[in-house]
């Protein structure tokens, strides 16, 4: 590594005129788990690691009183699978904690950290985007708001100007009825990277749908948030006929490539699979019944 | 007033098993290169150097960690636990007693990440599953012993430290 330098500041005030002094130089620094190794081995060429974690905002992990929830970036996954009410009203994110690196990894890295990274398999993003969660962004010319799906940009990429961090995710509160599942397929069976991921959220009045939303990682330059996928199931009967149309959807909106994890159309298939596998598991826990969380 | 930006060797305050310890690091030194390079605690052992192995694994705060991923500077005002802190006074801990009794080493490198995970398990879940056993130990690789008798081990540890067996 070339000369680094290390800053702690405890407000997010502080971290904006740290960052908006060293532009691209400056990285905010959650758990490390990406960030240490991407600029040890010069992938990045940060030279000031500005610590998110003395900020409160950044490290808070709070259910509101109208009960969403605020998930500070620098939060880590045991954090966010080891809180009742979290595990509870967004099960799919709690998913992607549980299965992303091994225990150490959880130790450390955070949700907002491995949307800020924006790897098109982040397994995280998926169940950000069906829970509807939206990025709390400070920066040099104030506070701005984005819906997740909006924020990754293409690989390693996403809308943050240099002067800007991510501060927080608002959750929404998930409506009664509803249920989420993320899940992904490795070809190891533990610590890998997604060859593809699903997500799926779902919104249950009786056996009929009234709300959903879908997304898919790792088949595209960022992870896709398949609107039509959900649309398409509103108002339909929960089962497989319904779970067929929307993975057929995501499975057309997906835009793979081939790489050392599969092929195009291995992971087109898999586009398919893992939708009608995370609607069946989304609605088996909208109508309360235990969904593994994948491994 | 504004944060200031510490570069050069920076004087850091930590407890490391249970012991205050003042040291510098440069703010790209590892907590791994810390602990083995300044500190001489050479039981943390560098394998990948980028959080696959799991053979620098320590206990920060009550967390399990990659030691090659936390930088140094980090560690500042943290309880942290390593491999040497894990015997007591009166001899090995049950999980080095019974890794020795079921031969679960052989070259010996991934040992302490083994020894330092399967602890930080067994202090939040005393009882595991060998399931839990084998899922809580997949960011720890040994390429000698096929895992079977490291899960062994610990699920003996385990049930001798309850007071069976």
């Amino acid at each position: 590594m070339h000369a680094i330098s290390y800053a702690a500041p405890t407000t997010v005030a502080d971290a904006v005129s740290i960052l908006a002094e060293h532009g691209a130089n400056a990285r905010m620094l959650a758990g490390g788990t990406d960030l240490i190794v991407q600029v040890r081995e010069k992938l990045r060429d940060t030279t000031v690691f500005v610590d998110a974690k003395h900020i409160p905002d950044l490290t808070q992990l709070t259910v509101n009183a109208d009960g969403s929830a605020t998930l500070g970036a620098a939060v880590p996954c045991h954090q966010i699978y080891g809180d009742d009410a979290i595990v509870a009203q967004y099960p799919a994110l709690v998913d992607a904690c549980r299965i992303i690196g091994s225990t150490g990894i959880q130790g450390r890295a955070s949700v907002g950290g491995n949307l800020c990274n924006s790897g098109p398999a982040g397994d995280t993003i998926p169940p950000l985007i069906v829970h509807g969660a939206v990025a709390n962004i400070a920066g040099a010319n104030g506070e701005r708001t984005l819906a997740v799906e909006d924020f990754c940009t293409g690989p390693s990429r996403n809308v943050l100007g240099d002067d800007e961090l991510l501060v927080s995710l608002t959750l929404p509160k998930p409506a009664d009825g509803s249920g989420s599942h993320y899940l992904r397929f490795i070809p190891r069976n533990e610590m890998d990277i997604a060859e593809v991921g699903a997500g799926a959220a779902v919104t249950l009045d009786g056996d009929t749908i009234t709300a959903a939303r879908v997304s898919i990682g790792a088949v595209a330059p960022t992870p896709l948030f398949v609107a039509a996928a959900g649309e398409a199931l509103i108002g339909q009967t929960a089962g497989e006929a319904a779970y067929e149309v929307a993975a057929n959807i995501a499975r057309d909106a997906a835009s793979p490539i081939n790489d050392m994890r599969g092929t195009i159309a291995h992971r087109k298939h898999l586009s398919f699979v893992l939708t009608q596998r995370a609607l069946r598991g989304a609605v088996a826990r909208a109508r309360g019944m235990e969904v593994g969380h994948g491994h | 007033m504004a944060t200031e930006i510490l570069s050069g060797k920076v004087h850091v305050n930590t407890t490391i098993n249970g012991e205050s310890t003042d040291f510098l690091a440069e703010p790209r030194e590892s907590l791994l290169e810390v602990l083995r390079e300044t500190l001489g605690l050479t039981g943390a052992k560098e394998g990948c150097n980028d959080g696959n192995c799991g053979a620098c694994n320590v206990i920060m705060d009550g967390r399990l960690v990659n030691s090659c991923c936390v930088l140094a500077v980090e560690a500042g005002g943290a309880d942290v636990t390593t491999i040497e802190g894990i015997a007591g006074p009166s001899g090995l801990h049950p999980l080095q007693e019974k890794f020795l009794e079921h031969a679960a080493l052989q070259c010996g490198v991934c040992t302490p990440g083994f020894l330092v995970s399967a602890k930080a398990m067994l202090d939040e879940n005393p009882d595991p599953t060998e399931d839990e056993v084998r899922w809580w130990l997949a960011g720890n690789l040994c390429r000698c012993t096929g895992y079977d008798k490291i899960v062994r081990a610990v699920l003996d540890a385990a049930a001798s430290m309850r007071g069976e067996g």
